[in-house]
């Protein structure tokens, strides 16, 4: 495959250069086809970061502060592209595109986990959100650098360096509003109560993954578990807040049966193109 | 100076444009400076500014907001209130009296002759 990108010589008028990184387009471009077990994979992975950064872009003009405004939208920015890359790869095996994948598959097609579908609420509740699926991103991802399959090992070394600061950005909050004020902390630890349940959902060994964990391909959801709830409970006793003793919520399989939400998020996602297919701008 | 309203343009605020914000007053986040450095080698250069409510987070408003775009290779971030500014009024005492002295510039003197490598 391609890591070429071809910006290098493309110097803007300031002197400042792109920067040579994987693309989404290096990987349509590549001649890396997946298999339909894979594609599979793939999806549920970029589902999750799609949503999410669905639910991040809500944040813009909205946050505490003009600055954070700013670095919410980066990481929904960033998430987005970690989706193209996945959703991309994914299309390779059933010649559909990112924008097939994305606007035109139906509410039960869609393989996100429900932490990424839980609503914003309060700067707390989305941090909390935050924190949990940038500590279990970057575990996966780590993992996943050394996969069989070296469209996703790029996909995952690329996205690594992005959800290191997402996690950064996730445990500075928390720690400041978990010893920030009698609001901030009760807000904070709210937040964590809330998507909480949601995090035993993360770690299901749904299909296609145990097979193409077997060849090296996938990551076992389940392997992951213990080095994420090790680290958010390090990360959160720390804050001064308490570890949520709640148990995963009911239906963790990925199907979208159980989630309110998922609905509601693909409406006002995929509108303009449903309502314009092929619009170009 | 807890009555200086920050946001006020620097002609309505007294105290010849010295804004200070009271650090005591945590309604708003106090204000830094930003020092990116591009490259190896080159000096950081002021960036711009930012609100943030500690060293650790002004480092990384900095980071999102003045180095998207692949500018930099260092930050530096200094509270604002820490620098110590020349007056934009004294311009002619500070700035305009080097004005006209030759003498303080290299090329003004004339080259020995004997002295090589000059």
């Amino acid at each position: 495959m391609s890591h070429s990108g071809g910006f290098t010589s493309q110097d803007s008028a300031t002197k400042i250069s792109v920067g040579d990184a994987i693309t989404p387009e290096d990987v349509s471009a590549s001649s890396a086809v997946a298999s339909d077990e894979t594609a599979r994979y793939a999806l549920l992975l970029g589902d999750d970061c799609l949503i999410l950064a669905q639910r991040l872009g809500h944040w813009i003009s909205r946050a505490p502060e003009l600055e954070e405004d700013i670095a919410l939208g980066n990481i929904a920015l960033d998430l987005l592209g970690h989706a193209r890359f996945f959703l991309t790869y994914a299309g390779s095996a059933w010649g559909k595109t990112e924008d097939d994948l994305a606007y035109f598959r139906s509410e039960e097609e869609f393989r996100s986990c429900r932490l990424v579908e839980q609503e914003n609420g309060d700067f707390g509740r989305t941090i909390a959100r935050q924190l949990l699926f940038s500590f279990y991103t970057h575990e996966l991802y780590q993992r996943l650098v050394r996969s069989a399959d070296t469209t996703l090992a790029a996909i995952a070394d690329k996205a690594l360096k992005e959800v290191d600061y997402h996690q950064d950005h996730a445990a500075q909050w928390l720690l400041r509003l978990g010893g920030g004020t009698d609001e901030s902390k009760r807000r904070m630890q709210e937040g964590l109560e809330s998507v909480w349940p949601y995090l035993e959902e993360l770690f299901a060994d749904v299909e296609p993954t145990p097979t193409l964990a077997e060849q090296e391909v996938a990551v076992l959801p389940s392997s992951l578990r213990d080095a994420v709830l090790t680290r958010l409970s390090s990360i959160i006793e720390e804050s001064g807040l308490e570890v949520p003793a709640s148990k995963g919520a009911f239906g963790a399989d990925r199907s979208g049966r159980f989630s309110e939400n998922r609905g509601f998020i693909l409406a006002e996602m995929q509108v303009l193109a449903r309502q314009h297919p092929g619009a170009t701008w | 100076m807890a009555e200086t309203d920050p946001h006020a343009p620097a002609d309505q605020i007294p105290d010849g444009g010295v804004v200070t914000e009271d650090p005591a007053d945590h309604s708003v986040w106090p204000l830094w400076e930003v020092f990116v450095r591009s490259s190896r080698g080159l000096s950081h250069v002021h960036a711009g500014s930012l609100h943030a409510p500690d060293p650790a987070m002004a480092l990384r408003n900095a980071r999102d907001l003045y180095t998207r775009r692949n500018e930099g290779t260092s930050i530096w971030v200094v509270p604002a209130a820490e620098i110590t500014a020349s007056d934009p009024d004294s311009k002619g005492g500070y700035f305009e009296s080097s004005k006209g002295k030759s003498y303080r510039h290299a090329t003004y003197y004339t080259q020995s002759e004997g002295v090589p490598h000059l």
